[in-house]
């Protein structure tokens, strides 16, 4: 039995503890938010926050997250997820939006570490979420326009 | 290069790239399968003390320059992958701590141990994980230097973390992160020999004198 709490809420698993977090997350607690894209944390679709921190929660067996806090994009708050919420919609930055999940997860997570990123801050934090329809450019500019909010 | 284009370029190539690298790792791996360790009595033949230091770390050099130690002591900012040593996807960088940029740190994917993957193609088995997961400080850098250059830097403490012979002896012989190099997970090549084995090679090679290959 595997406990953690899921966007603050308590939670417990009780199924194989190899079970990647993901599979919780989506087929057991019916949070279909976070996506599935390569499972082999090549392309950070399944991106959450484990304990504050960003996860790829493919690679991530559901034994590994015994007390811990899970935050997902269904969950984050804040600050930062505010700002970003807002300049996501500003810029309409999805396009398929299969991807974004994980962008926004990776986004906030680098906010809250620095608010006020540069360039290179940005293609560091986020080399590691693909966009097939290479919505990069407005991901960029509303991490820099969420960062601005955030000051302002 | 812009995120942009980075990214791009690792949207088109990194299924392929992923794929590819690790296919290519496991036939690389088919190649060197018959390396082994030998132990540190097999030198005691050898009457000279310092030919005997020599051939020791040249045998312990088979741990030290394999691919599996090297990729995680790289010569710039990108940790390398995999038997043919390709540079690493997703492409991350060391950062400041040597533990990746803030919000895209080592332990985004590698956790405390390894993983085994599901669902997947033969050549993509495990994420290799470690509670210690880090790249070696760029002063330590391997990739590119001979076997007696790395000899040289490893007794530096000025390149070695400060570390006296016995403190290096020590680390090699049972630092968890270097034990990795043993256990790296499932379809991964491991290091030759044992820990052990390569310890005491360490440990005779020290007690020898230390001295270190010319090349």
């Amino acid at each position: 039995m595997v406990s953690f709490t899921l966007n603050g809420t308590e939670k417990t698993f009780d199924g194989d503890p190899d079970t990647p977090l993901l599979w919780v997350i989506r087929d057991f607690e019916k949070l279909t938010g976070t996506k599935y894209g390569c499972g082999v944390a090549q392309c950070g679709a399944c991106t959450v926050h484990l304990d504050g921190s960003p996860r790829r929660s493919c690679i991530t067996p559901i034994s590994m997250v015994e007390g811990s806090d899970v935050v997902t994009v269904e969950g984050i708050s804040g600050a930062e997820a505010d700002a970003v919420h807002k300049a996501w919609l500003a810029l309409d930055v999805p396009q398929c939006g299969y991807c974004q999940s994980g962008q926004i997860m990776s986004a906030v997570a680098l906010l809250q570490l620095t608010p006020k990123p540069s360039d290179e801050d940005i293609d560091g934090a986020m080399a590691g979420n693909i966009c097939r329809c290479a919505t990069y450019q407005r991901v960029r500019q509303a991490i820099k326009d969420a960062a601005g909010m955030m000051e302002g | 290069m812009s995120v942009s284009r980075l990214l791009f370029i690792a949207g088109l190539s990194a299924a392929v790239a992923a794929a590819a690298g690790l296919a290519a790792g496991v036939s690389a791996a088919q190649d060197h399968t018959a390396a082994t360790l030998k132990p540190a009595s097999d030198f005691e033949q050898i009457t000279d003390k310092t030919a005997r230091a020599v051939a020791l770390f040249e045998e312990a050099g088979k741990v030290i320059q394999h691919p599996r130690c090297v990729n995680c002591h790289p010569a710039g900012d990108k940790p390398l992958q995999g038997m043919g040593m390709h540079p690493h996807q997703p492409p991350v960088a060391r950062g400041e701590a040597d533990i990746g940029m803030p919000g895209m740190m080592c332990g985004t994917c590698h956790g405390p141990a390894n993983v085994d993957v599901v669902a997947q193609a033969e050549t993509i088995k495990s994420i290799p994980g470690n509670p210690a997961w880090h790249l070696a400080p760029i002063e330590m850098a391997w990739e590119g230097r001979s076997l007696g250059q790395i000899c040289e830097q490893i007794k530096d403490p000025a390149r070695n973390g400060g570390k006296t012979l016995d403190e290096i002896v020590e680390h090699m012989a049972h630092d968890d992160l270097v034990g990795w190099g043993w256990d790296p997970g499932a379809g991964r090549e491991s290091v030759p020999g044992t820990q052990e084995v390569f310890g005491e090679l360490m440990r005779r090679w020290a007690a020898d004198g230390a001295a270190c290959p010319k090349a």
